[in-house]
């Protein structure tokens, strides 16, 4: 079993990416599993157009990335079962902070290169624990806007692989399918784990608790005028 | 012209031979020739209807196309596949595309921009700013200035600026220029400064004077290059006439901008 994360922003166009991979894969060799919050149909329109095993995951009042976390070793048994070589999931890329790549995997980063030039500063750690950024739209662009915005990629990253591509279109493809054809297949399935660290742990208000001020929390909490001060305990 | 466009024609590009193999057609019938070659200083019209295959064909060179794009084109660079880092890596890569987008999204200020830019070439800053941007200038009517932000230029000026980025800042020896004539810009001044630098240039236009320009034109359709035209000085006196008469409206689009009634009698065409 092979298996590639790909992460990125909502409509950078993770999808249209994986789309392309598939395309370019033996037919019927991968499984797809689309992790989002609210809404997501990624799943059956993958499985209609492509013929593959795929399923979603709903993750609700949960942090998305958390309940990937949680289910990657049972998706990583779904596949084996449905007799896939690769496992593609697709993460909900709400979360800036953290990242879903583990070891064993390839983790694509995918931005969309009209997503401002400040975007890839905001979302280093997407950028920076990915073994491939992806930046799609590169037909919008022009020479000079492209550069410029590679160079802030290069900032939070010196040494991802950059793949510029018009993903509707396909074009770049070819290099990421060489590093795709070039991933190793996942060695001891027990030791996998996350490449980053998850963000600290809980407070009043991650366990449920609504009511507004300082009062009624305690746990990793910041106070505006007091920023250092990061944990209040009761 | 003025003498500062003379400056970035000095120095010396490198020069390559670009081949197009052909593809096929959106039938998947293959295409009427057999290879393309553009050579250094070669200006290009890439001519056809709405929806012709104009832009696939600018795009192909452009992301150098090894038959895996809608078009099943390959691109070579002096007669094979080009290496990698042509594609990959974005300052040995010799051509630049300005896009028919006239806006860019940069949140950042010219200046700022620019100085990027010319970190991410590994350029030393020296005077290229001032020089981009006085090269720009000559290319529009609305002055662009070091402090503005990129997103709130005009489509002119975003082009112009972008057009002298090309052949300063990022100095690539292939420019392709996909609707040129969109953005209010000083046409016959962009495509002078490009011939005297020894430009190679592919514009993709619908504009008489700019496919009079050039020294040949691709006839697109269905998707396939469908003719390869080369006037050869057969067109010289329509030249004239065109250029007479974009001056002449030129001059009105000026009065009227001003604010003018053109209340002179003219004989009917």
């Amino acid at each position: 079993m092979k298996l590639i994360i790909v992460a990125g922003p909502p409509s950078a166009g993770k999808t249209a990416v994986i789309r392309q991979i598939l395309r370019n894969l033996p037919k019927r060799s991968a499984a797809y599993l689309k992790i989002d919050v609210i809404y997501a149909t990624e799943d059956e329109e993958i499985a209609a157009e492509f013929g593959i095993p795929a399923k979603k995951l709903i993750s609700g009042d949960l942090c998305p990335d958390h309940a990937g976390i949680m289910v990657t070793a049972d998706a990583l048994g779904w596949a084996e079962e449905e007799g896939a070589e690769y496992l593609i999931i697709e993460s909900a890329g709400l979360c800036l902070r953290c990242t879903p790549y583990t070891t064993q995997s390839l983790g694509i980063a995918v931005i969309s290169a009209i997503s401002g030039t400040h975007s890839p500063y905001k979302m280093a750690p997407m950028i920076a624990l990915a073994d491939i950024a992806v930046v799609t739209r590169v037909d919008l662009v022009s020479q000079a806007e492209k550069e410029v915005f590679r160079e802030g990629i290069r900032d939070v990253a010196p040494d991802v692989e950059i793949i510029e591509t018009n993903a509707i279109v396909g074009t770049g493809m070819r290099y990421l399918m060489q590093m795709i054809e070039g991933l190793e297949e996942i060695v001891e399935e027990s030791a996998i784990t996350l490449r980053g660290n998850p963000p600290l742990g809980v407070c009043t208000v991650c366990i449920g608790k609504k009511e507004i001020g300082w009062n009624h929390h305690f746990g990793v909490i910041r106070r505006l005028d007091d920023v250092e001060n990061l944990f209040r305990g009761e | 012209m003025g003498k500062s466009l003379s400056s970035p024609g000095q120095r010396n590009l490198i020069m390559y031979t670009i081949t197009i193999l052909p593809g096929h057609d959106r039938n998947g019938d293959p295409e009427p020739f057999e290879a393309l070659h553009l050579r250094p200083g070669d200006t290009i019209a890439i001519v056809g209807p709405t929806g012709s295959g104009k832009s696939a064909f600018i795009n192909d060179i452009e992301v150098f196309a090894q038959g895996d794009t809608v078009t099943g084109r390959q691109i070579l660079v002096d007669g094979a596949p080009p290496p990698e880092r042509f594609v990959r890596d974005p300052s040995c890569k010799p051509v630049a595309l300005i896009t028919q987008t006239t806006k860019c999204l940069a949140d950042l200020t010219v200046q700022e921009f620019l100085s990027m830019h010319l970190r991410a070439r590994k350029i030393e800053e020296g005077d290229r700013i001032a020089e981009t941007i006085n090269l720009a200038n000559q290319f529009t009517g609305e002055p662009i200035r070091s402090g503005t932000r990129i997103s709130s230029l005009s489509g002119g000026q975003t082009r112009s600026l972008l057009i002298a980025d090309a052949v300063v800042i990022s100095h690539a020896p292939i420019i392709l220029l996909d609707e040129i004539e969109n953005a209010g810009i000083f046409r016959d001044r962009v495509i002078t400064c490009l011939k005297e630098s020894g430009t190679t240039v592919i514009f993709v236009t619908h504009d008489p004077l700019v496919s009079l320009l050039s020294d040949r034109r691709i006839v697109m359709g269905n998707g396939s290059v469908r003719a390869v035209l080369e006037p050869d000085g057969a067109e010289a006196s329509i030249l004239r006439q065109v250029t007479e008469m974009d001056n002449y409206l030129s001059s009105l689009r000026e009065r009227l901008r001003s604010g003018e009634i053109l209340s002179e009698q003219v004989a009917a065409i």
